[in-house]
């Protein structure tokens, strides 16, 4: 099970594709149940990081977590949640309410 | 402290102008990242994890109030409000937008700061030691040198695509504070048997995945030859560097497959060509530069003050952190403040906005308005006068800034870590945090005495950890965090690079495996004042190993 990350263009924030556009919430993100849907939604990504929409999009498993989504890996479960400490980890929240 | 000549005004203003029109240009997709990203970096905008990184240099760790003030405000209007101390001794900016950043570097600009060459395979923000030009046992301050390095590295057409990053550190005491035998070069000012001033130099040093210290290519270069010398260094570096394999491509591999010897005669041999040319340093001009670090009026003042050991007697916590955080100046009645960036519990290096609004006030206040960053990722005063100390104390303590553990064991550096570095394998920060709550109180970090703690988050080794007392490395093991413990390292005058003790343990376990390390020094040191390396030194690894792991 896959969805695409990538960082926004103009701000730099951890994105995710939806279907038509990208999100800051991975919950809202398009998932890929084949590896033939996962390579399609990349390449949408891609034509958006050709289009400067994003910068270095990439397809990350995910698993299911109640109603959320998670990351496999712990660095892409940090990009999607934040940082684990300190100052940003208090102010991530804030952040996550800005329109990529 | 220096100030921007018209010549200095004028490149920044044009880069910023520059960068500002790429940025544009990226936004509107006429530049496309490939093409973009190199010029970025030039600027110092990083793309992490999370966010763009804004990384700012600070010319040998100098800050005066209004740069302070400017850092602050950029803290709160364009990121989220605080900063991160480097082991540069330059700042970072966690969470900037692109957008935004042309404005933020015009803002640097009106203080005479700006990010060029904090990235890239250039000649990097030039370090020194951060009590330079007041610590008693200083022979010369080493900051004059470290701008004419500066002023000549700058936008330098030569050496702006090296095969790698290049760093140059100088320090001014025989006791380094300024880590130069981990540097690409290292100059130590020293004086000759004629009284004339020079320094011993250090090529090949470093840190990363092949850690090696500098080695001396001479022991006495006169001061005129500072620019000839480091130019037939870099010349020599630029031509037989290694730009085949970025693992490879350091000064100090080249120094270690070529051999000192031939390196060092094709070096001398491009010194002796050039060295009465241009780069020989006028003594009216050096003598301009060095007028800017002049010291500041200080007030005729006793060697001792009463103020201040009526104040020590009646408040135990100001005591302690007089102790810890207090260091000898030159001039009497004076003292050189370390401000801890280390809080228990806290990230290393960070800084909120309002700290350093608060940090400018103190340091026009208590301090000729002048603050040092230092590589061990804290904050100097490096003028306050013993009378005034008790006052600064209560102003730091309102300000969450009066840690009184510089150089203890909760005193620790780290790497961003995985928490925010694209490159970073494991997490640094937690476990710094989780360290220094174990160590949390006072009297036991006292009674362990020195102690350097390094942790960084992958092999390029920012966090310092193969010069830590004990260092801690973080890696990727099929997908879980486990860190490696090195022991033994030293960034000072006898630097030495930490020995892996053996197998490397999990999140849960290091934070243990540390207390048992330092359980087992505080046991085995010959006498209470015998500080943690020196034990080291003299046991070796053997009782460290066998309260890790049992006996074989």
């Amino acid at each position: 099970m896959n969805v695409i990350i990538a960082n926004d263009l103009a701000n730099g924030l951890v994105v995710f594709r939806t279907r038509d556009g990208w999100t800051l919430d991975i919950d809202h993100a398009e998932i890929s149940e084949s590896k033939e849907a996962a390579e399609a939604a990349l390449q949408r990504a891609l034509e958006d990081a050709a289009a400067n929409v994003v910068v270095d999009p990439s397809a990350i498993e995910v698993r299911r977590d109640g109603a959320h989504l998670v990351p496999v890996k712990l660095r892409e479960r940090i990009r999607a949640q934040g940082p684990t400490t300190g100052n940003s980890k208090k102010d991530h929240a804030a952040t996550c309410g800005e329109a990529a | 402290m220096y100030r921007y000549d018209e010549f200095d005004h004028a490149f920044v203003k044009e880069r910023v102008a520059q960068f500002r029109d790429q940025v544009g240009r990226r936004l509107s997709g006429e530049l496309d990242e490939e093409q973009f990203k190199p010029l970025r970096l030039q600027n110092g905008v990083y793309l992490q994890l999370h966010a763009y990184m804004l990384r700012i240099a600070v010319p040998y760790g100098t800050l005066n109030p209004r740069q302070v003030r400017m850092l602050a405000h950029i803290a709160r209007e364009y990121d989220k409000g605080y900063g991160h101390f480097t082991t540069r001794q330059n700042l970072q900016f966690n969470w900037p937008r692109l957008k935004d950043v042309p404005d933020i570097l015009a803002k640097l600009a009106e203080v005479e700061m700006h990010c060029i060459q904090t990235s890239g395979n250039c000649i990097r923000n030039v370090t020194a030691d951060h009590f330079a030009g007041v610590a008693a046992d200083e022979v010369a301050d080493p900051r004059p040198y470290a701008e004419i390095l500066r002023q000549w590295s700058s936008l330098h057409p030569e050496f702006l695509f090296l095969p790698r990053k290049f760093k140059i550190a100088v320090t001014g005491a025989p006791v380094d504070r300024a880590a130069i035998q981990f540097h690409d070069i290292g100059y130590e000012v020293k004086r000759n048997e004629a009284g004339e001033l020079g320094f011993a130099v250090y090529i090949g040093g470093g840190m990363g995945r092949t850690p090696m210290l500098g080695k001396k290519i001479r022991d006495f270069l006169p001061e005129e030859d500072l620019l000839a010398y480091s130019e037939a260094i870099l010349r020599v570096y630029n031509m037989h560097g290694r730009r085949d394999n970025k693992y490879k491509a350091r000064i100090k591999i080249l120094v270690h497959e070529t051999g000192m010897e031939n390196i060092g005669k094709e070096i001398e041999a491009e010194f002796e060509a050039n060295k009465n040319g241009v780069l020989r340093l006028p003594e009216d001009e050096l003598r301009r530069i060095a007028a800017y670090f002049a010291p500041p009026a200080y007030e005729t003042r006793p060697a001792m003050s009463e103020t201040l050991d009526a104040a020590r007697k009646s408040d135990p916590a100001f005591d302690l952190w007089f102790r810890r955080n207090v260091n000898a100046h030159r001039v009497p009645g004076h003292a050189i403040v370390t401000i801890s960036l280390k809080p228990i519990g806290g990230v290393p290096g960070d800084a909120t906005a309002e700290q350093l609004d608060a940090i400018a006030d103190i340091a026009e206040r208590f301090s000729f308005d002048e603050v040092r960053v230092s590589h061990e990722q804290n904050l100097v005063l490096p003028h306050v006068a013993f009378d005034d100390m008790k006052a600064l104390y209560d102003t730091l303590v309102a300000n969450g800034l009066a840690t009184g553990n510089a150089g203890l064991v909760t005193d620790i550096i780290a790497c961003p870590g995985l928490d925010y570095c694209a490159l970073a394998n494991a997490r640094s920060i937690p476990i710094a945090q989780r360290i220094s709550e174990r160590f949390a109180d006072a009297t036991r970090q006292e009674a362990v005495g020195d102690l350097k703690i390094k942790i960084s988050g992958c092999i390029n080794a920012c966090g310092h950890h193969h010069a830590g007392h004990i260092g801690i490395l973080g890696v990727d093991r099929k997908g879980e965090e486990f860190y490696q413990i090195t022991l033994g390292g030293s960034g000072d005058e006898k630097a030495s690079i930490g020995e892996i003790v053996g197998k490397g343990f999990s999140t849960d376990e290091i934070v243990d495996a540390v207390e048992t390390l330092v359980d087992t020094y505080v046991e085995k040191r010959a006498t209470a004042s015998e500080p943690f390396l020196e034990t080291y030194r003299r046991l070796g690894p053997g009782p460290f190993k066998e309260a890790l792991y049992g006996s074989a």
